[in-house]
């Protein structure tokens, strides 16, 4: 059955000194998930991204993407099998412009941007590629336009754009409507899940709404283990869960 | 969006790397500066030389975001070089170019692999350690470099075999042209690439650069390795029309001013070393002439107002009035 998961941990261990960010992990995300890890403050959740992209080395464990073991691969090399990310606050390419940065994205994953002498303007299908995506997002209007000059909300569109850029096959959303004002993160919401339904899909998220209303596997992580895991319906009728985590937060 | 406006967009995009008139204009001005400054031609060909190892400096800093203390170090490899050859008995120009571009592109090389791991002041640090070690270097190998008497006996042949260097400096002027007009279109075409682009973006965002799968460490020793020859090339051309070479190319001094001289035209635009050097280095000359004692101080005025005022050097304040025009009807 390993073979068939899209990523899976076994027995993730991370520590920094003392402090264990990462306490034996086990985790599977089946291919086409809607899968949701949330958690505390310092639960480890972003720690858990970084080590799967490899941008943390584990200290002991295993990592597998399609049934592969890519513990000891570079990120980059993670990303070449199909794995990308976005950030709890935006990576992006500030001063250049948002076709740029999904540009330059889909030139790495086609393996054309090592190449010095074509005009980066004469690769027609990749920045037409681009296009395109940002289209399906809604932000083409502002193809030209420098990152930084974008409104939060757009920028997150941008940064979900560029991952998406990579074609991939599991991608891992970290916190994407974090900084977003409210009103904005329906926006966020409808083009996750107009998302292709054969990419794996985690998201880490403290945003209530937003979990529920695309999650349909939740893991839930406190200090670096798995608390639980299981349905929306059980993790929220789950009584340690409501304890350590969801506390007020669910409506009565 | 309409099927019209993405055409439109893709278009604009699409039409940056292509050449503009404007772009003609310090080729024009070198030509002409030929003909009307006949008594200057030494030190046109100086600047001319010197631009081109600014030229190189831009693809470290202002494309790649590489904050280096010791580009002189390519540049000297590459004077001596080209100067040993000529001394010993290789006195072709070309061939003395070419072994300097091959010298300081192994040295950058090397260098790139140990230097290039590490970020922010360590590179800094580790860049200007180079700069220095090989100073030192060639102030100890008396034998080969003539160490504090600089290189001597230099006899550099005719270019092509025709074209003797002068005393007024014609050939020099020409040839330090040709070289840095070959310089400028590698240059051109590297930053306009895929290549390029992704150099900007791994200035831009390290950390967003790794996360799409570049390989950042090797487009980085790539880029210095390039970079690296280009500045060798600059200082081969200094020693061989200059036919002198001494422990001063080596310095980390020159290093922070071809910054200067960058940063004064803007850096990251390809053209800010086709201004920021030759304002430095007339600045020089006439500042030095009428003020010999505190010449520097007016060229460190110079450098305070544009860092106070003009971020983005001077190309950088001519595009914002530029903006500013387009913008009131």
């Amino acid at each position: 059955m390993t073979a068939s998961c899209a990523l899976e941990t076994k027995v993730l261990c991370k520590s920094f000194g003392a402090l264990a960010v990462a306490n034996a992990i086990n985790f599977q995300l089946l291919p086409g998930a809607r899968h949701a890890l949330i958690g505390p403050n310092g639960a480890g959740k972003t720690s858990f991204v970084n080590l799967v992209t490899g941008v943390l080395q584990s200290t002991s464990g295993q990592i597998l993407l399609d049934g592969e073991d890519v513990t000891r691969l570079s990120q980059a090399q993670r990303v070449k099998r199909g794995l990308a990310r976005t950030f709890q606050i935006n990576q992006l390419f500030r001063g250049l412009s948002v076709l740029e940065n999904v540009t330059l994205a889909i030139s790495e994953r086609e393996g054309v941007a090592g190449n010095f002498w074509r005009p980066a303007g004469k690769r027609t299908a990749v920045v037409e590629e681009a296009y395109a995506l940002l289209d399906k997002l809604g932000i083409a209007d502002e193809a030209l336009r420098a990152v930084r000059e974008l409104a939060y909300g757009r920028q997150r569109l941008v940064e979900i754009a560029v991952a998406l850029g990579l074609k991939p096959k599991v991608l891992l959303l970290d916190e994407p409507a974090a900084g977003v004002p409210s009103s904005e993160t329906g926006t966020i919401i409808e083009v996750i899940e107009r998302l292709d339904p054969t990419i794996a899909l985690l998201i880490i998220e403290h945003d209530m709404e937003l979990v529920f209303r695309i999650a349909r596997r939740i893991t839930v992580l406190v200090q670096g283990t798995v608390l639980v895991e299981g349905t929306p319906a059980e993790i929220a009728a789950d009584p340690h869960v409501r304890e350590v985590y969801l506390g007020e937060r669910v409506t009565p | 969006m309409t099927a019209k406006s993405a055409a439109h967009t893709i278009a604009t995009f699409a039409r940056r790397h292509r050449l503009r008139p404007m772009e003609a204009l310090p080729w024009v001005l070198a030509v002409a500066a030929y003909f009307v400054f006949p008594d200057y031609l030494a030190l046109g060909a100086q600047i001319l030389a010197t631009l081109l190892f600014g030229l190189s400096a831009d693809l470290v800093l202002g494309y790649a975001g590489i904050v280096t203390l010791g580009h002189a170090a390519f540049y000297g490899v590459g004077a001596y070089t080209a100067g040993y050859l000529a001394a010993h008995g290789v006195g072709s120009p070309i061939i003395g170019l070419i072994a300097a571009m091959v010298a300081a592109g192994a040295v950058g090389f090397i260098s790139g692999l140990i230097i290039l791991r590490t970020q922010g002041l360590s590179i800094l640090m580790l860049t200007l350690v180079v700069c220095v070690m090989l100073q030192e270097a060639a102030n100890k190998m008396t034998s080969i470099t003539g160490g504090a008497d600089g290189l001597q006996g230099m006899e550099v042949q005719p270019v092509l075999g025709m074209f003797r260097f002068d005393m007024y400096g014609h050939t020099a002027y020409w040839y330090a042209l040709g070289v840095l007009f070959l310089g400028w279109a590698v240059t051109r075409t590297i930053v306009h690439s895929s290549f390029g682009r992704s150099l900007t973006g791994i200035r831009e965002n390290v950390a967003r650069m790794n996360a799409i799968g570049t390989p950042v460490f090797f487009r980085l020793v790539t880029i210095y390795t390039i970079s690296a020859m280009l500045a060798g090339a600059a200082g081969a051309l200094i020693a061989e029309t200059t036919q002198l070479v001494a422990l001063n190319v080596l310095s980390v001094d020159l290093s922070g001013t071809i910054l200067v001289m960058i940063i004064l035209g803007g850096v990251g635009r390809l053209y800010g070393a086709f201004i920021g050097v030759p304002l430095y280095m007339i600045a020089q000359d006439r500042f030095s002439t009428i003020d010999p004692t505190y010449w520097y101080f007016w060229i460190g005025l110079l450098l305070v107002l544009v860092v106070a005022f003009a971020r983005g050097g001077i190309l950088g304040m001519a595009d914002a009035v530029l903006r500013r025009f387009k913008r009131s009807p």
